[in-house]
């Protein structure tokens, strides 16, 4: 198996002229760069490393924004033979003094050797960086040469070993950032191999992503994959893109874009805040594929998404699925992008109740269930019962995975790592089930709510308090929180609404408690309405459970 | 005029952003840098100014550093109208 340095080389040999990647910045013009320009830029990265004595093998933290220079800073850790990890750079929203922590805490634990970043965040990163610190320079981008010819049979990068650690990835948060899954040169391009045959990525294939690359979406699919296949990718900041999302398809227009992964919640915002003025002259036809990923699958998200842009030209068979994470470099699974992921009405009682799927009838409310497709080729998935019995088709339980693109491990966290499998299997903390082979994922396991014995999964909760009007889609929390009268966990719901009389609170959380009884086997302990904003996100937009459950305890303990 | 500006933002911002209708924002109250207005709500305030007063804010002037706080960015309406 040939090096990452190898391929990247090679790619250039064959044309050196050939665009590698179109950087997007708004209100600049589009930068192109050349498969000789990127190699070397990267070479002078590689060499800027070799001066300030980091070695191979030693981590590389990475804090820039979106650009040239992180392209090529990364690419540089990959000649340099490092291992790069990308990280989050400070917002002008987020609090200084948390993100210095956060960066503290990564260093404390993943003893990286340099931090690579530019005279805009430099200040914060040497507040962070204590005395007796791990890291030993802080480089600037700008040291970099513009160019270089460096002796690129020298590279450090090219007689790495195939099991050696080809960079790390976090995810977001202060306990994913103690958490880097470090992947190896042959995971990674296992993966790369098995999620291209997948897709069938072909030569008229053009890779638009406006994904941050500090998460595995953004990192894999939105970058490595494309690059080292040699595909045209085009970058837009994510940044610009959330200002003004109508950049992805003017991009796609511009560069006949066919592959894009995007997270379920950009298929709403998408369809809700782009102009009809935004779309002139945009031709979405060439959208082979955009494949939604990296947090539950909504067919209701599609639907809005293929009704605002079919007039542009979106193909319905263009909307696909997929399942990953960072533990499998990127894709466990992938929908076929002939048929499409599959779409199931199941029973809503039977599902809440007993965690068996089974297709809805006219006098149950149902769920529509979309599958994120089967497992790629080079990986098997297991659905397990608590005591880690595999489970038949139909019935929820844990996902675990094995394939020959796995971590190695959590970096320099053995005792995670060690709890995260199951003889070889990785045990995925989520849930969902097999129907025809194709994956369902339904929730997370750890989040899990035991009422009396019976297992709730708060999810299942929070679905149904959506749907009472007057709730904020999607502001709304369900956790479980212990009775010591009773001896079990109550289950309470945090829900933020726009009303605020109490006439109103009254008639939804009667609502609300109303729907649970009839749709779950549970009685709500607690229903707490809260005004807009109160919910905790995670830097990725999740609602965080436990963060939330801990500020509502707190509130309650001292209203 | 610019009273009048601020008094529509206010209105729309407590009501379609906060989602908080009787919220009343101060007109020197930091909204961009203290996250009040997350970025995922950038686009829907420069869609407001856009449909009520007619003036066209650029997505990369949809940061703090060129308006933070409403009576900044009457300001930049004003001029432009």
């Amino acid at each position: 198996m040939p090096t990452l340095a190898e391929i990247l080389l090679k790619q250039h040999d064959s044309n050196p002229e050939r665009v590698a990647v179109h950087v997007q910045r708004s209100g600049l013009a589009d930068l192109p760069i050349s498969w000789g320009q990127l190699v070397s830029r990267a070479g002078s990265f590689a060499d800027l490393y070799a001066r300030h004595g980091i070695q191979a093998g030693e981590v590389i933290v990475l804090v820039q924004e979106h650009g040239e220079a992180l392209i090529s800073s990364f690419f540089g850790a990959i000649f340099g033979g490092q291992i790069p990890a990308i990280m989050p750079f400070l917002t002008e929203k987020l609090s200084p003094e948390k993100y210095r922590t956060d960066l503290a805490n990564l260093i404390s634990v993943t003893q990286p050797a340099a931090i690579i970043t530019n005279t805009e965040f430099e200040g914060e990163i040497r507040l962070a960086v204590s005395e007796g610190s791990p890291v030993r320079a802080i480089i600037l981008t700008s040291e970099a040469e513009p160019a270089l010819a460096a002796d690129f049979d020298r590279l450090p990068g090219l007689t790495r070993p195939p099991d050696s650690i080809a960079l790390l990835q976090h995810s977001s948060g202060t306990t994913g950032l103690q958490k880097g899954v470090a992947l190896s040169q042959t995971s990674l391009l296992n993966q790369v191999e098995a999620y291209r045959s997948a897709i069938r990525i072909n030569g008229d294939d053009v890779v638009v992503s406006w994904l941050p690359l500090y998460h595995d979406m953004g990192l894999i699919a939105g970058f490595l994959m494309p690059i080292l296949s040699g595909i045209p990718l085009v970058l837009i900041s994510p940044f610009d893109w959330v200002r003004a999302p109508q950049r992805l398809f003017q991009a796609v227009s511009q560069f006949k874009g066919t592959l894009t992964w995007l997270p379920n919640f950009a298929y709403n915002f998408c369809a809700h805040k782009i102009r009809e003025r935004h779309m002139e002259g945009v031709d979405l036809s060439s959208w082979r594929a955009v494949i939604n990923c990296s947090e539950p699958v909504r067919w209701d998200s599609h639907r809005q998404f293929f009704e605002k842009f079919r007039a542009y030209g979106l193909k319905f068979a263009a909307l696909q699925t997929c399942y990953a994470m960072a533990e499998n470099v990127f894709g466990v699974t992938q929908s076929d992008l002939d048929s499409g992921p599959k779409i199931e009405q199941i029973d809503q009682q039977v599902f809440l109740n007993e965690h068996i799927i089974q297709q809805s009838t006219t006098d149950h409310p149902a769920i529509v269930m979309m599958s994120s497709g089967k497992p790629l080729s080079n990986t098997e998935i297991c659905i397990l019962d608590p005591k880690g019995h595999a489970l038949p088709e139909k019935q929820i339980g844990e996902i675990a995975l094995y394939s020959n693109s796995m971590l190695t491990g959590y970096y320099r966290r053995p005792d995670l790592t060690e709890n995260a499998f199951r003889a070889d299997w990785y045990l995925t903390g989520d849930l969902g089930y097999l129907s025809d082979g194709e994956l369902f994922v339904t929730g997370r396991k750890k989040d899990m709510i035991i009422v009396g014995g019976k297992n709730i999964y708060p999810q299942d909760i929070e679905i149904l308090v959506n749907q009472v009007p007057g709730v904020h889609g999607g502001r709304v929390v369900a956790f479980g929180v212990f009775d010591d009268d009773q001896g079990t966990e109550e289950v309470v719901v945090v829900a933020e609404v726009e009303e605020t009389s109490p006439e109103h609170h009254k008639t939804i959380s009667n609502e609300i408690r109303q729907l649970i009884a009839r749709n779950s086997a549970v009685a709500v302990r607690t229903v707490h309405l809260v005004g807009p904003k109160w919910l905790l996100k995670t830097s990725s937009g999740k609602i965080a459970r436990s963060a939330n459950r801990d500020k509502y305890l707190a509130e309650v303990k001292h209203p | 005029m610019a009273d009048d500006i601020i008094t529509q933002l206010a209105n729309f911002i407590a009501r379609d952003i906060l989602k908080e209708p009787g919220r009343i924002l101060a007109a020197d109250e930091a909204l961009i840098s203290s996250g009040l207005v997350g970025s995922f709500c950038l686009v829907d305030m420069a869609l407001f100014v856009e449909d009520t007063f007619g003036v066209r804010i650029d997505d990369t002037e949809l940061n703090a550093a060129t308006f933070d706080t409403l009576a900044q960015l009457a300001a930049l309406i004003h001029s432009r109208i």
